[in-house]
């Protein structure tokens, strides 16, 4: 197919009830591309990700997958991509390799092409060891894989994985996303849901979800970039915790958070940072160093919401 | 359809089976419990407790509290000595019959002349009181005729014939042994349970443990995954079936006077319908306990419509009607009539019909009402 985007949605929208869940977002994610969903929870991540799947009527709006009709082609997208829902859809008292072994089944795989593809996984998860031990002993993170696994026995096209590094330990998570990486070399789109900021550096491209809405989207330095508007200083001090009791309600200020051990302002007027660094030392507070820099992710995801929630 | 998709539910099911230990060991276990349970059930209202009042005890008035107890309907457990004596023992239920023979009844009868016996019932359960009247009234009937026929021979006369004799014969099963009757209808309604039982979680219990989800986003066909969850079923209920056969004939000794193997290849018309009835429940439900509430629904309604314990004929009408929508309505008319008749399908088509059409109904309804979606 020469469709140039794997992914494409317009204007789509769900409603439960009274509650829009998804509202109205439009995106297209070029093959190839990791594509990253973030937000916090209940901003419409997996909603999104489901009316995608085909598994979930979109309210309003289309959407097409590898140029297909998430609602007139439903069965023909489902063989075509793989999907790990936030609940992994394992089954306890089946065996790792059972379940995989169903998996390849189910997507039709010829026996000798789900065997070959099944000890393939085994092979690079490191679950080989483990191929006979059910699932409800299975420690957290090799459960993620072998949820991945599922999700990938038939090649598909497109990969839909939401949150699927929650509730996992750092050296998996960096493992996983070295794993996805490698996915997207090989061809497939993967578009990954996540309320963690600090996943959104392994995305090449970003879209921040807040009330079904889409925020902004871009690259991540194109974000930061975009959100350098306004001026953010980093104040660095060993007493983080007294310097953002002091800042808050001086005038010049509009946001204060930690980032790291450092202090970042989220300045009105760039000229405003010395006259600060006074007010500081005056407060008897030390500051070892002040700079401007690039908003961190997360520093434009809060900018960003709270300048939804003063302009509502 | 594809064989692929569908083999591979069916192994993913029966791994699933194998391993679930609880239900194998009740699947197994709970309809032999049931059969011997129910097997046992009569409605056959033999030695009822019964109070004699006879205040002048003879030769005759004993010979009349035999010929009751030899009845075997009647058991007298107390001798009273008035009447409110006998109100007492009614009113508490220790006896459930009462009996007045009048004070003169050895000399009325010796010298021929007609006495009256009074024989109280309490008929509170009308259909078991309805049943002793009628055995005390023939037990009248037949003394009479005996003291005719007595006195007659003490004269040297030969009674005159009968002019009315009715012949009575018990077909099918002569013995009159409730057992032959209730055995096969309480197989029936065992696999009913069984079946019910087996699916109700089929669906419900994806959904219960999020694995839905994952499944209608693969290529699954509705109806791969129903046939691929009820194939192993049916080899359990098949299974299910034999033990209840073997029970039947090794405890009750009810063995079949048809073909069994036309038992099997019927049943499986009935499997068809329940085990459809089932999964439409476990398709419709949000939870495993909501499904079962639901099958409550079913399976109450089994037992006292499909005719297995009731006579069918004795419900009002529109119960009737109720009935014909319960699978077991048809299933017990097939057993019953292999079991105790030895029938063939030249008499049992029309319920096989019938067994298939509910079964195209309650699938049909099953596999529209899945969405390979959520909602």
């Amino acid at each position: 197919m020469s469709v140039p985007f794997a992914v494409r949605a317009v204007e789509l929208t769900r409603r439960f009830g009274d509650v829009v869940a998804v509202d109205h977002v439009t995106f297209e994610i070029p093959r190839g591309e990791v594509w990253g969903f973030l937000g916090p929870n209940g901003a419409g991540k997996s909603t999104t990700v489901r009316m995608l799947c085909g598994i979930l009527d979109p309210t309003e709006g289309r959407a097409e997958v590898l140029g297909l009709d998430v609602r007139r082609d439903r069965e023909a997208i489902k063989q075509r991509i793989g999907y790990m829902s936030q609940r992994f859809g394992l089954w306890p008292d089946l065996t790792v390799r059972e379940n995989l072994e169903f998996y390849a089944g189910a997507y039709g795989l010829p026996a000798a092409e789900a065997r070959r593809q099944v000890e393939a996984w085994l092979g690079r998860s490191g679950l080989a060891e483990r191929a006979h031990e059910r699932v409800a002993a299975l420690p957290a993170g090799f459960r993620q894989w072998l949820a991945l696994g599922c999700a990938v026995l038939h090649r598909p096209a497109v990969l839909f994985l939401d949150e699927p590094t929650a509730g996992v330990d750092p050296l998996s998570r960096r493992r996983f996303w070295e794993l996805i990486h490698r996915l997207a070399e090989e061809g497939t789109t993967v578009l990954v849901t996540t309320h963690a900021m600090d996943e959104a550096a392994h995305c090449d491209r970003l879209a921040f979800l807040y009330g079904g809405r889409i925020i902004a989207q871009g690259g991540p330095e194109e974000i930061r970039r975009a959100g350098a508007d306004h001026t953010v200083v980093e104040i660095q001090t060993d007493r983080p915790a007294e310097t953002l009791r002091a800042v808050e309600g001086h005038p010049a200020v509009r946001d204060a958070g930690l980032h790291g051990a450092a202090v970042h302002l989220i300045l009105h007027d760039p000229g405003a940072a010395e006259s600060i660094v006074g007010f500081l030392r005056q407060q008897g507070i030390p500051v070892h160093g002040v700079a401007a820099v690039l908003p961190s992710l997360e520093d434009v995801f809060v900018h960003l919401v709270e300048a939804l929630e003063e302009g509502a | 359809m594809s064989g692929r998709r569908l083999w591979s539910v069916v192994r993913k099911e029966v791994a699933q089976l194998r391993r679930d230990r609880r239900t194998l060991a009740t699947m197994l276990t709970l309809p032999v419990v049931q059969l011997i349970l129910y097997g046992y059930l009569n409605n056959e209202v033999l030695h009822q407790p019964t109070a004699v009042w006879d205040p002048v005890p003879s030769a005759e008035s004993r010979a009349l509290v035999a010929a009751l107890e030899n009845t075997r309907y009647f058991a007298v457990r107390y001798r009273v000595r008035n009447l409110r004596e006998l109100e007492r023992l009614l009113d508490s239920a220790h006896a459930r019959v009462g009996v007045v023979v009048p004070p003169d009844y050895g000399q009325r009868v010796r010298s021929g002349r007609p006495a009256t016996i009074l024989v109280v019932v309490d008929a509170s359960d009308a259909t078991s009181a309805r049943v002793v009247l009628q055995v005390a009234q023939g037990l009248g009937v037949r003394l009479s005729q005996d003291l005719q026929v007595r006195s007659l021979a003490r004269r040297g006369q030969r009674p005159p014939p009968q002019p009315v004799e009715v012949r009575t014969r018990a077909w099918y099963n002569p013995d009159l042994r409730t057992q032959v009757f209730i055995v096969p209808g309480v197989l029936g309604a065992v696999m009913q349970f069984v079946t019910t039982f087996l699916t109700l979680g089929t669906i419900v219990r994806e959904r219960e443990l999020g694995t839905f989800e994952q499944l209608v986003a693969t290529p699954l066909r509705p109806v791969e995954l129903m046939l691929g969850k009820l194939l192993p079923l049916v080899g359990l209920a098949y299974l299910n079936l034999t033990f209840i056969l073997l029970v039947a004939w090794g405890w009750f000794g009810v063995a079949a006077k048809g073909s069994l193997l036309l038992l099997y290849v019927l049943t499986f018309a009935f499997f068809f319908s329940s085990l459809g009835l089932g999964t439409l429940i476990s398709t419709v439900s949000r939870t495993f306990v909501q499904a079962a509430q639901l099958a409550q629904l079913i399976l109450l309604p089994s037992i006292l419509l499909s005719g297995f314990l009731f006579p069918r004929e004795s419900l009002p009408p529109a119960l009737q009607y109720v009935g014909l929508a319960i699978p077991l309505t048809y299933y017990v008319t097939v057993v019953r009539g292999i079991f105790i008749k030895g029938v063939g399908l030249e008499v049992l088509w029309p319920q096989v019909l019938a067994l298939l059409a509910l079964g195209i109904v309650v699938f049909g309804a099953a596999i529209v009402r899945f969405q390979k979606k959520l909602d």
